[in-house]
């Protein structure tokens, strides 16, 4: 067991605060419980990418050891182990995505942003990343940006969709 | 689990079970072969290599035997068609990802995924596509990794959290990017970390210090005792061409159920250091010059005639029962009384007749309570923590009084830190809490101790619990009041119904207590003997520089000793400055011979290799000494001989852990700073001390001083810096490190470490300055 660390050294009292409120959750030694949402809090609060030294305060806060939080953290593909741009724009290359045409929208959205899965644009705005299926076939192809799920997409569309975007 | 009997039937057999029992477990037990990868008999059950699936009738599909529980009435079948389908099929998905490198593979021949696929697998692959590459994590020193050829059985992992304690490894990604690691390719750490080399079903995880060295069909395999520890783990030496070339453990439910400690499976390599004794050597003009064994031998007799009563001896905890007893009849002989085995004793006013656990191995892991007194248990005895360990994560409250505050793996039920020279008072202080009524001197000591918030509730636990243990460890017996402390951690045991026992360091301690190699009427101890320059002295297996509790004063009165007549497997330049003579003896593996541990149980071994060069056999060259010396019954034609009468001297006495009453009881009182001096884990014996793979594993190997923030500060000494470290009018330079694990006042300076040899005693007074 490693020695306690001061867990209030640890995050700034906003994000303990929505992390304490995932730990109530949970009974009092399972705290590990909150583990993909204490994650998902300290991502947000880092410009949308875990460092290894998030992910051992992470383990530190829940009394986890660090490798327990290593292997949420690889396992999920909502978490980015690397810096991702302001905007992560994840595309489905599913079945149902696939046979709707997703080719040709992740080749529209290279061509723009210059860059392929799994990069970040140079001035940081964009990183693009291809994922499993979200679940909205009916609106296939679909890709997400943010929290926000756009369907039945063209590359006009996605040019609109990017512009739109700050 | 309901102890409600079942019948079942596999492959046409009627048998036996329990209701709950995984299927496995109950093929196993008839002997009904069904392949597996994840199931081990000793961790959970994950079901996730799906290599033991089963039919069993009435389900649709076949079931993995480790996670199928049976019923009354079960009809399984382990080779029908749908069985031996879903094994095949199993397997080729297992072999899909696995690299065809079985030729370069240190797991061949001895590979459970090779005997699976020959026995369960189809003859050709159809696989032709593309296999997966896994990048290599370096772990450490111990254990080579090849992740490529992982199953993802996740043996090693479940073996980190649930044996080891400490979840190093893990599976990181998913699917086909998962892979087993340590992620951040940090070291395991873990005292037991060896023992996944053993659980890894395929070459994944492999031993390094023999990787390339050995081919599993070129090794014979022996039986032996591991000499490390007073647990005395059963093992297995593999041999070939009269050469150690690995240490693998043997079953042992009683002892060491399927596990060994790192320091039992890798020390090993010492026998192959450079420094080995191979001939007799004398000293002439302050050089050596090898010599005849027959002049030697007489030399070491016309000394030891010249001493006679006055000849001293040391020997080695961990030397054979044989060797031990041979040494105590050739110094009755002499009429010498000064004989000793306790090397790292500091208080010999009272002490039990044969220090030992005092409860069975197996019952350690029943406790309800336990107290160690000065132990850093983990590292000194792996295998008695990993059955505490158990009794822990059980419900049960291990505590401790240490004087630094050590890790261990599971969460302690209380923890008293404090300076070597408060131990005294706060182990009084729990007797107190506890009720305990004493007479005399430690009966005032305790009548007049302070009670605490700790020390009540260590002594609430203690007191509630149904079985307890109070255990007396290794610093315990260096501290300079160790006869206060066993009185009184005695006295706590009998008021609170717990059972009294010791933690003995090495493989033989008790078997030395038994024998009688402690002073006769009017004999010198260890203390004494190393205090004051005598005529001759004999050192069995000694390596005086790191096995004596205050080495440089044993330094300085064996220079000047008349004559030092070292009986050792090894030359070290430490032994050459003290010694006149050395006879070299056969080291371990190389010689026959029986260890009693702590729990008192007799374990018979024998040589399985060749003495190195003309070193023989510790029984033997005592023997030839006692008949030179012309001494009765030292007509010994064989080891089994000298066994017999030890046995027949013994008799059935065993552990006594019974207590004299120390009498005086004036405590120690420091001067200024205390020194803390542990023996590291790797620094137990001269073998150990030699074991190259383990020297680099990060434990302390060499000089090391341990302050806390405010000695620190008050010092003005940065942390990673150096500082001058001085004990008994002598200094050392050594590295410092500031650790909030060592209290006020106190500095954690190891022993038997390189550098400590020119300090003084384990636990006493001791300076600090800027280097």
């Amino acid at each position: 067991m490693k020695a306690a660390t001061d867990k209030n050294s640890l995050f700034d009292a906003k994000i303990r605060a929505e992390i304490d409120h995932w730990i109530a959750k949970y009974p009092p030694d399972w705290k590990q419980g909150a583990c993909m949402a204490a994650l998902r809090i300290v991502q947000d609060a880092n410009g949308g990418w875990l460092s290894n030294e998030l992910m051992d305060d992470v383990a530190s806060y829940l009394d986890m050891p660090p490798i327990a939080v290593y292997e949420v953290a690889t396992f999920y593909s909502m978490y980015e182990l690397k810096p991702v741009g302001k905007h992560k724009v994840c595309v489905c290359t599913n079945v149902s995505c696939m046979l709707n045409g997703c080719d040709r929208i992740v080749e529209h959205l290279e061509g723009r942003l210059g860059i392929k899965f799994g990069e970040v644009t140079e001035d940081g705005r964009f990183s693009l990343k291809e994922v499993e299926c979200l679940g909205a076939c009916g609106g296939a192809p679909m890709l997400q940006i943010g929290n926000k799920y756009y369907e039945n997409l063209t590359p006009d569309l996605v040019d609109s969709i990017l512009d739109g975007l700050e | 689990m309901s102890d409600k009997k079942v019948t079942i039937e596999v492959d046409g057999r009627k048998l036996e079970a329990t209701a709950g029992q995984m299927l496995i477990e109950v093929t196993d037990a008839a002997g009904i072969e069904v392949p597996r990868f994840c199931y081990h008999k000793k961790l959970s059950i994950a079901a996730n290599c799906r290599m033991c699936l089963v039919e069993v009738e009435k389900a649709p599909k076949p079931l993995p035997a480790c996670a199928t529980p049976v019923m009354d009435g079960m009809v399984v079948k382990t080779r029908s068609p749908l069985a031996i389908q879903a094994q095949q099929g199993t397997m080729e998905f297992l072999l899909i990802n696995h690299p065809l490198d079985c030729p370069i593979c240190d797991q061949g021949g001895e590979c459970e995924l090779q005997d699976v696929a020959i026995g369960y697998g189809d003859d050709a692959s159809r696989y032709v596509e593309v296999k997966r590459v896994v990048k290599d994590e370096d772990i450490g020193p111990l254990i080579e990794t090849e992740m490529t050829r992982c199953i993802h059985c996740t043996r090693c992992v479940r073996f980190g959290a649930e044996i080891a304690g400490i979840r190093e490894l893990g599976a990181t990604g998913r699917g086909e990017h998962m892979r087993i690691g340590t992620y951040v390719g940090t070291t395991v750490t873990s005292e037991m970390s060896g023992n996944v080399i053993d659980l890894c079903p395929v070459g994944a995880l492999t031993a390094k210090p023999s990787r390339y060295q050995a081919r599993a069909w070129e090794l014979t395999q022996t039986n032996a005792i591991a000499p490390h520890d007073s647990v005395g783990s059963n093992v297995h030496l593999h041999l070939r061409r009269g050469q150690v070339m690995r240490a693998v453990p043997a079953d042992n439910e009683a002892i060491n159920e399927t596990w060994i400690s790192d320091r039992d499976r890798f020390a090993y390599q010492g026998l192959s250091a450079g420094d080995r004794a191979t001939q007799p050597l004398v000293k002439e003009n302050g050089g050596w010059r090898p010599i005849e064994w027959s002049d030697a031998l007489a030399l070491a007799v016309e000394k030891l005639r010249d001493a006679r009563a006055e000849a001293n001896a040391l020997a080695a905890p961990h030397a054979t029962l044989e060797e031990l007893f041979l040494l105590r009849k050739l110094m009755a002989g002499l009429d010498a009384p000064s004989l000793d085995y306790r090397l790292r004793q500091a208080d010999f006013r009272a002490t039990s007749a044969v220090p030992g656990y005092g409860l069975s191995i197996a019952d350690i892991e029943r406790l309800d309570a336990a107290l160690l007194v000065g132990s850093n248990l983990r590292k000194d005895l792996p295998i008695i923590n990993h059955r505490l360990r158990k009794a822990a994560l059980n419900g049960g409250d291990v505590m401790v009084l240490n004087p630094v505050d050590y890790e261990f793996n599971y969460p302690l039920g209380g923890a008293l830190i404090t300076s070597p020279s408060n131990m005294v008072a706060s182990l009084a202080g729990i007797a107190r809490a506890v009720g305990v009524s004493a007479d005399g001197a430690i009966g005032e000591l305790i009548d007049g101790a302070a009670e605490n918030d700790e020390t009540n509730r260590l002594a609430a636990r203690l007191t509630a619990a149904d079985k307890a243990w109070v255990a007396v460890g290794a610093l315990a017996e260096a501290h300079p009041d160790y006869a206060v402390l066993q009185a009184i951690a005695s006295a706590i045991a009998e008021a609170s119904g717990a059972v009294f026992g010791f933690l003995p360091m090495a493989s033989n301690s008790v078997g030395a207590a038994l024998v009688g190699c402690v002073p006769s009427d009017g004999g010198l101890d260890a203390v004494q003997q190393l205090s004051q320059p005598g005529k001759t002295s004999i050192l069995l297996d000694i390596e005086p520089a790191q096995d004596c509790l205050n080495p440089a004063q044993a330094m300085r009165t064996l220079d000047e000793t008349a004559f030092v007549i070292a009986i050792s497997s090894f030359a070290s330049d430490s032994l050459k400055a003290c010694a006149d003579l050395i006879l070299p003896m056969a080291a371990f593996a190389e010689t026959s011979g029986t260890f009693i541990n702590g729990e008192g149980v007799w374990q018979r071994f024998d040589g399985c290799v060749r003495p190195l060069g003309e070193a023989r056999p510790g029984w033997k060259i005592l023997r030839v000494l006692g008949t030179m010396l012309e001494l009765d019954g030292f007509d010994y034609e064989s080891p089994a001989q000298v066994h017999d009468e030890v046995r027949a001297m013994i008799g059935d006495r065993g552990i006594d852990n019974s207590l004299d009453d120390p009498g005086d009881v004036e405590p120690w009182r420091p001067k200024g700073m205390q020194r803390i001096g542990d023996v590291p884990i790797y620094r137990i014996d001269a073998l150990t001390r030699r074991a190259t793979a383990l020297q680099q594993t990060g434990e302390p190997v060499s000089a090391l001083a341990c302050i806390n923030a405010a000695l620190a500060k008050r010092l003005r000494i940065a942390d990673r810096g150096q500082v001058k470290v001085g004990q008994g009018g002598k200094s050392v330079v050594m590295a410092v490190r500031v650790s909030e694990r060592v209290p006020n006042d106190t500095v954690w300076c190891p022993a038997a470490v390189d550098g400590s040899e020119l300090l003084g005693p384990q636990i006493g007074d001791i300076t600090l300055e800027k280097a």
